[in-house]
C-alpha cells in the first residue's frame, strides 16, 4: 500500500464517517452529563465487572443476529440481520482481507472499504480464493435482506405487516443511501473486476456482463465516486434520522445492564430508549385502536416519532389503552407503556397541594387474609360474595378491607400522569393495610393488584384471587367439583401481560371445567377495551373494540367466558353476546363444602 | 341610611343568562358526550369520592352547564379516578374525561 492508496473518491466516505462519529460522541457526552448522580454511578460501578460482558453478548444477540426480531417475524428478523450482521461481517472481513494484504497491523479506514479499487492482485496472499468467496457470499447475503426491504416498503403485506411505519424527510434521504449503498458497491466492485478479472463468483459473473454492455474503463472511478457518496450521506444522515436507533441500542443494552431503568419522569433514559426504537412497525398491527379503529397514530412507532421531531403529542399520549400489546412484541424491549405514562404526567397539571385531605384513618383489623376488593368489584357484586364464600370454605380468618367502601388504589390516576395525587392515595390505603398486617393480601381487582405490587410496600404475600384460589386448591384448603361447562379464558391486560400470571387462572379452570383455547391467549390476548389507562376513547368506539375482541374469544362457541378481572367482565358482558363469569364465581359455585365454620371476622353494618 | 336595627338579605336570585357558559362551551368542544348527559345522579350515587364527601359530579355538571363557576376547580380536585361513574351511567358518559378535561381548562 503506502501512500498510493489514495484517490479523491474516497472523501465522501470519510468526511461522512468522522461527520458521524463526531456528532454521535458529542450527542452522547452531553447526554450523560445530564444524566442523574446515581444512574452514573452505576454505570461506573458497573463498567469493570462482569456485566460489560453480558451487555457485549447481548449486544451481539440483539444489535447483530436480531435474535428477538427473529422470533416476532422471521422474514423481518433476516431483513434486519442481513443489514446489521452482513454488514458488520463485510467490514469485518474486508479489514482482516486488507490487513493480510498489506501485512501491517495499521490501515487507513477507508482502505478496505476500497480495497477492491486499490488492490487487483492478490496473488500470494493466505487464503486469497476464500476471502473473495467469502466477500462476494456476504454482498449477496445482504442483497438478499436489500430485496426484502424493498418488497416492506412497496407491499408490506408480504411482510407480514398489515401497516408500515411513515417515512419522514430525514429517514427518506438516510433510506435510500443505505439502499443504495449495497447495489452500488456490487456495481463499483463488478466494473473493476470487469478490467481487472480479480472478483469471486458474483462481483466477476456481473463484471464480465458488464464488460459486454459498456466501457468498464471509463466506469470505474464513477463508480466508485458513486458509492463513496451513498456511503457518506448515509453516515451524515445517520444521527438524524431514525438509523440513529443503531448505536442508540447499544447503548441502552449497556444501561440496562448496569442497572438502570425507567422512572416515572421522563428522564434520559426514557430518550435514549425513544431513540433505540428502529420503528421496524412491529407494534403497529399489535395496537388494536390502530388495527381496529384506524387510529393509526397511537401506536408507539407513531408516538415516539412525534416525541423526537417535537410535534404535539398530547393525543398520543393519552389516547392508549395501555393494554401492553405493544411491550410485549417490541424487539428491543423499550418500556413503551412507560414512556406514555411519563408524557402523560408532562401534560398534567402539577401542583404540590396536599391532594385529598378528606381521606381519614380507616378501620384496620389484624387476619390472616386481607381482603381488598377494589372499586371495579363494587360494581360487580357477584365477585365479592363468591370471594367470601371462598374464604368462608378455606377456615382462615379474614378481614374485608374495603367491604363498606375505601379509597381508590391509586392506579387509575397512576395511569392518567397524576402521581401526586396517587402518591395520596397509596398512603392512606397503605397506613390501613400496614395495620392489618396480613399474611396474605388478596385483592380481585388486577388494576388494584398492580398498584400493589408496584408502589406499594406489603409485608405480605400479595395476590390476585385467581392466585389464591389456586394457592388453597393446592394446599386441599378448598375442594372443586367439575362445572360440566366449556369454557374459555380471557386474560386480563393487567393479569397477564402486566403482571405474567398466566398458568394459575387456568390451573384452576382445568380443575373446574373444560377449558378451550382460543387463537389470542396469553401474552398476545386482546384488550376487552374497557381500559382505565384511556380516558379519550368514547363509548361506541369502546364497544367495537369489545366485539373484535369477543368475536376472536367465542370462536370456539363456549358455554361461558371466564375472566378474572372485573372491568374486564363488566366490559365484555356489555354487549350480550355470551354468558361471561368471574373465575371466583365459577369456584364458588363448584366447592364442595366441608361444613367446618370458619373464623369470620367481619365489619358490622355490613349494608349492601 | 337610617340604621334600623336589621339588614334586608342580599338578593340571591340567580340570572342565568348572565352567567358565563364558556367552559361548558369549551367542555362541550372536548368532550361531547357531556351534551347527551340527563342528570340522573347515577354517578354520583356510585362516587368513591362521594362516600368521604359531598363531592357529586352531577351537581357539577349542572353547575357548569348553568355557568356557575364557584368551587368547581376545588371540587373536580377530589375526585380519584377510579372510573366507576363510567361503568354505571346510563348514557355511556365519559366521565373520566370530563374530569381531565376540567383540570385542564380551569388551571
Amino acid at each position: 500500500m503506502g501512500a498510493i492508496a489514495f484517490h479523491p473518491f474516497v472523501l465522501p466516505f470519510s468526511i461522512g464517517v468522522v461527520f458521524m462519529l463526531t456528532a454521535l460522541i458529542s450527542r452522547f457526552i452531553l447526554w450523560k452529563k445530564k444524566l442523574p448522580f446515581a444512574d452514573n454511578e452505576k454505570i461506573r460501578n458497573g463498567f469493570f465487572t462482569v456485566k460489560t460482558l453480558y451487555a457485549l453478548k447481548e449486544v451481539f444477540r440483539e444489535s447483530l443476529l436480531h435474535r428477538r426480531m427473529h422470533r416476532v417475524n422471521p422474514l423481518l428478523g433476516y431483513m434486519h440481520m442481513t443489514f446489521a450482521f452482513g454488514w458488520f461481517l463485510l467490514i469485518l472481513i474486508g479489514n482482516i482481507e486488507s490487513r493480510l494484504y498489506s501485512g501491517s497491523e495499521f490501515n487507513l479506514p477507508y482502505y478496505p472499504i476500497f480495497f477492491q479499487y486499490f488492490v487487483h492482485d492478490k496473488t500470494g496472499m493466505p487464503l486469497e480464493k476464500v476471502f473473495t468467496y467469502l466477500m462476494d457470499m456476504l454482498l449477496l447475503f445482504v442483497l438478499s435482506g436489500l430485496a426484502l426491504a424493498l418488497i416492506k416498503r412497496t407491499n408490506s403485506r408480504l411482510l407480514g405487516l398489515k401497516r408500515t411505519t411513515n417515512i419522514h424527510k430525514g429517514d427518506r434521504i438516510a433510506l435510500f443511501a443505505l439502499w443504495l449503498i449495497f447495489p452500488f458497491r456490487l456495481i463499483a466492485e463488478s466494473i473493476t473486476s470487469g478490467v481487472y478479472h480479480q472478483g469471486g463468483f458474483l462481483t466477476d459473473t456481473f463484471g464480465k456482463f458488464i464488460d459486454e454492455l459498456l466501457p468498464v474503463d471509463q466506469l470505474v472511478v464513477p463508480a466508485w465516486w458513486a458509492y463513496s457518496i451513498v456511503l457518506g450521506v448515509f453516515f451524515v444522515s445517520l444521527p438524524f434520522s431514525r438509523y440513529l436507533h443503531i448505536p442508540a441500542e447499544i447503548v441502552l443494552i449497556f444501561l440496562r445492564h448496569y442497572g438502570l431503568k425507567p422512572s416515572k419522569k421522563f428522564d434520559h433514559f426514557s430518550q435514549m430508549e425513544l431513540f433505540s426504537c428502529p420503528r421496524c412497525g412491529v407494534c403497529i398491527d399489535k395496537c388494536q385502536l390502530a388495527s381496529e379503529l384506524n387510529m393509526e397514530q397511537i401506536p408507539p412507532g407513531h408516538f415516539f416519532h412525534s416525541i423526537r421531531d417535537h410535534r404535539d403529542d398530547k393525543e398520543q399520549a393519552f389516547n392508549c389503552l395501555l393494554c401492553g400489546r405493544c411491550e410485549e412484541i417490541c424487539p428491543v424491549g423499550i418500556n413503551t407503556l412507560d414512556i406514555r405514562v411519563q408524557r402523560r404526567h408532562e401534560f398534567q397539571v402539577q401542583d404540590n397541594k396536599i391532594q385529598f385531605p378528606y381521606l381519614v384513618d380507616g378501620k384496620a383489623q389484624h387476619a390472616e387474609i386481607l381482603y381488598f376488593a377494589g372499586c371495579m368489584t363494587h360494581l360487580t357484586p357477584g365477585i365479592k360474595s363468591s370471594m367470601i364464600r371462598i374464604f368462608e370454605a378455606t377456615g382462615l380468618s379474614y378481614y374485608f378491607m374495603d367491604e363498606q367502601g375505601g379509597a381508590c388504589c391509586g392506579r387509575p390516576m397512576q395511569m392518567a400522569g397524576r402521581f401526586n395525587e396517587a402518591k395520596a392515595m397509596v398512603e392512606h390505603n397503605q397506613n390501613i393495610i400496614d395495620r392489618c398486617r396480613p399474611v396474605i393480601m388478596v385483592t380481585s381487582c388486577p388494576i388494584c393488584l398492580k398498584s400493589f405490587k408496584e408502589e406499594y410496600i406489603i409485608n405480605a404475600q400479595l395476590m390476585h384471587h385467581s392466585e389464591f384460589i389456586n394457592l388453597m386448591m393446592e394446599k386441599n384448603k378448598i375442594n372443586l367439583k367439575h362445572s360440566g361447562l366449556r369454557v374459555s379464558y380471557h386474560d386480563p391486560c393487567e393479569l397477564g401481560r402486566g403482571l405474567k400470571v398466566y398458568n394459575e387462572p387456568r390451573k384452576v379452570l382445568h380443575q373446574l371445567s373444560d377449558l378451550q383455547p382460543v387463537q389470542l391467549e396469553a401474552h398476545f390476548s386482546l384488550c376487552c377495551a374497557g381500559s382505565l389507562g384511556n380516558t379519550v376513547l368514547t363509548n361506541p368506539q369502546r364497544n367495537e373494540l369489545a366485539n373484535r375482541t369477543l368475536d376472536m374469544l367465542l370462536e370456539n362457541d363456549p358455554d361461558a367466558l371466564v375472566t378474572a378481572c372485573p372491568l374486564c367482565k363488566k366490559t365484555l358482558a356489555g354487549s350480550n353476546r355470551c354468558e361471561v363469569i368471574d373465575i371466583a364465581e365459577l369456584v364458588a359455585a363448584n366447592l364442595i363444602l366441608k361444613g367446618e365454620p370458619s373464623r369470620v371476622l367481619r365489619t358490622p353494618m355490613y349494608s349492601h | 341610611m337610617i340604621n334600623f336595627g336589621y339588614t334586608s338579605n342580599k338578593d340571591r336570585q340567580i340570572v342565568f343568562d348572565e352567567n358565563d357558559r364558556s367552559v361548558y362551551q369549551i367542555l362541550q368542544s372536548k368532550e361531547p358526550s357531556v351534551d347527551i348527559c340527563i342528570q340522573c345522579g347515577t354517578c354520583s350515587s356510585t362516587c368513591t369520592t362521594g362516600q368521604f364527601t359531598q363531592f357529586s359530579l352531577r351537581q357539577i355538571i349542572v353547575n357548569i352547564h348553568r355557568g356557575e363557576m364557584d368551587f368547581i376547580n376545588e371540587d373536580i380536585r377530589k375526585c380519584m379516578f377510579c372510573g366507576k361513574c363510567q361503568l354505571v351511567c346510563p348514557r355511556s358518559v365519559n366521565t373520566r374525561n370530563i374530569i381531565q378535561v376540567l383540570i385542564t381548562i380551569l388551571n
